[in-house]
């Protein structure tokens, strides 16, 4: 019964993180399936997430405001226009000059891009951890005798809220106007603007639908972690794109995916062998998925387009 | 230039390197015109066609459609414009089902307010009913309705094709333009082509801009003819003045 029930926890603990792992993959996935670049500043959009979700908690806190869900909502919606602000202005200055040049520039660019936006956060907010208060301590306990689960309060949070925005987003995609109009140019980019398509819209919109997301992970991740340091962004956005690569890049039921797999493995593996072995499982993993199957799990074999 | 040109191209050139493709072309298409570009293979008639639609931005030279200079403009406001085109091999969303192909072609006609579109306002819904209605006048015509639900990579060939000129047709164009639209049609098919076309000329009023090497078809559509060689205009006319015209038959099979 123990051992059930360690493994229910595990498996909690593993959806928690995998869930927000899905959150930050999808802005991966989505700008490969447009413009078949790797965005890797996308790491650090999470991270500027994670900081001004912690300034408007603590700003409005010194304010006397101390209503959680008030605090919640306002943390969750400034980050997330913040961090759009910085994806729109990411794809602008860095990527669209180098858009119709070599892959490899581009993913220079963003390399670039990422050391830029760490060092930035790092002069406006320091090196040092900095905590955010927890604001829904506390949580359920089911269990027998011995081992008692722990579900918190914050981890229901993230699973509501990490469902909703993908629904919200798969809403959008499947039955929006632009949602249509951001599948056509992730199949064809060229004819969807011979049609009329708009497709640096498109694709301003795709950046700035991944950072708000990144956003919402950045605020669940904060308050779930309780520290954010300007480095935070570098370690999230790889396992992020690992979610992407595992599921499938350009795929977004993929990366939903991939993000739950890789959370639930890193969180077994923490569990039965180390906590310091849960990076090496989950690079593990983006091996050998790229040696035995480079289009990820549900994403379907590139045909070499000439 | 006269007041009923639809389509003027001027000293247009385009340069890939060293390789001068498109060496000052000049056309002009009239409203309600056929006009057929024709060369042998790699005269850069479909280079032509790219610049001409804003695929390519071409080296120097002037594209001039309902007055206005289009050379410089993205592909998106070209088409916005009314000039619309398909390519020579299939570009349908071949993940989309044929009807999504063709409501994503009108995205400029439906509702851009997202607000209008959440309240689901009366006029949000008009329009929407309008571009579905004429996503289905559409399908109808070029007898695909049954298949609107299917994905559109799943359609047999000349399927495939059909739908390609039904959904440059609902974007409302003054100007459709085809790169081959007959290849690998088979001869029936093409006679469908040959009669649809003629149906487009004469009940919308559409103006085409046609690349192709059935010369039969060429011949019996076209009002008139451009010729190309080696990326220099070659020659044009009526189709009967090409046809005897001593240039483009030496163009064609060489020098006796």
């Amino acid at each position: 019964m123990d051992e059930l029930l360690y493994f229910l926890q595990q498996t909690i603990n593993g959806l928690t993180i995998g869930s927000t792992y899905a959150l930050i993959a999808i802005g991966y996935t989505m700008v490969y399936g447009i413009i078949g670049m790797i965005n890797f500043a996308h790491g650090e959009i999470y991270m500027i997430g994670t900081y001004i979700a912690f300034i408007v908690i603590t700003g409005l806190a010194m304010m006397g405001i101390d209503n959680t869900l008030f605090l919640i909502v306002a943390a969750l919606l400034v980050s997330m226009i913040v961090a759009s602000a910085h994806g729109f202005a990411v794809e602008r200055v860095a990527y669209r000059p180098v858009r119709g040049s070599k892959r490899l520039i581009a993913l220079i660019s963003a390399i670039g891009m990422s050391i830029f936006l760490q060092n930035y956060m790092r002069l406006a907010q320091g090196s040092r951890d900095k905590a955010i208060p927890n604001l829904l301590p506390g949580g359920w306990e089911f269990g027998g005798k011995g081992f008692v689960v722990n579900l918190s309060y914050m981890q229901v949070i993230i699973f509501v809220v990490t469902l909703l925005s993908m629904g919200a987003l798969a809403l959008f995609i499947s039955r929006s106007r632009l949602g249509r109009a951001c599948r056509a140019c992730s199949q064809d980019r060229g004819m969807a603007n011979l049609l009329g398509i708009n497709t640096d819209l498109v694709i301003s919109m795709t950046f700035v639908i991944g950072a708000a997301l990144a956003a919402v992970a950045g605020l669940l991740l904060g308050m779930y972690y309780g520290v954010v340091n300007p480095y935070i962004g570098f370690l999230a956005g790889l396992k992020a794109f690992t979610a992407a690569v595992l599921g499938g890049i350009g795929s977004i039921p993929g990366a939903m995916l991939g993000g739950l797999i890789l959370g639930i493995a890193e969180a077994l593996t923490g569990g039965y062998l180390s906590s310091e072995y849960k990076d090496v499982v989950a690079f593990g993993l983006l091996i050998l998925i790229l040696l035995f199957r480079p289009w990820g799990i549900l994403g379907k074999p590139e045909v070499e387009k000439i | 230039m006269a007041e009923s040109e639809l389509l003027s191209v001027r000293d247009l050139s385009m340069r890939f390197g060293g390789l001068l493709a498109v060496d000052q072309v000049n056309m002009d298409v009239r409203s309600g015109e056929v006009v057929s570009l024709i060369g042998p293979n790699g005269a850069g008639k479909t280079t032509v066609f790219n610049c001409i639609s804003g695929f390519y931005r071409p080296t120097s030279g002037e594209v001039v459609f309902k007055g206005r200079p289009m050379q410089r403009l993205p592909g998106f406001k070209i088409a916005r414009a009314g000039m619309v085109r398909t390519f020579q091999n299939v570009r349908l969303f071949k993940e989309m089902t044929v009807i999504e192909n063709l409501l994503v072609a009108q995205h400029m006609q439906t509702e851009r307010n997202l607000l209008k579109g959440l309240l689901l306002t009366k006029g949000y819904r008009r329009r929407e009913q309008e571009v579905m209605e004429r996503a289905a006048h559409w399908l109808e015509r070029v007898g695909l309705i049954d298949f609107a639900n299917r994905e559109a990579g799943n359609l047999a060939y000349g399927q495939q094709r059909r739908l390609e000129i039904a959904r440059c047709m609902v974007t409302q164009p003054r100007l459709l333009m085809l790169d081959e639209p007959a290849a690998g049609l088979n001869p029936n098919e093409t006679r469908d082509l040959n009669q649809m076309i003629v149906r487009l000329k004469q009940e919308e009023g559409i103006t085409v801009l046609l690349i192709e090497h059935d010369m039969s078809l060429v011949m019996d559509i076209s009002d008139r003819i451009y010729v190309v060689n080696q990326g220099k205009p070659l020659a044009d006319g009526t189709p009967q003045e090409i046809r005897c015209n001593p240039e483009v038959i030496k163009a064609y099979l060489g020098e006796e």
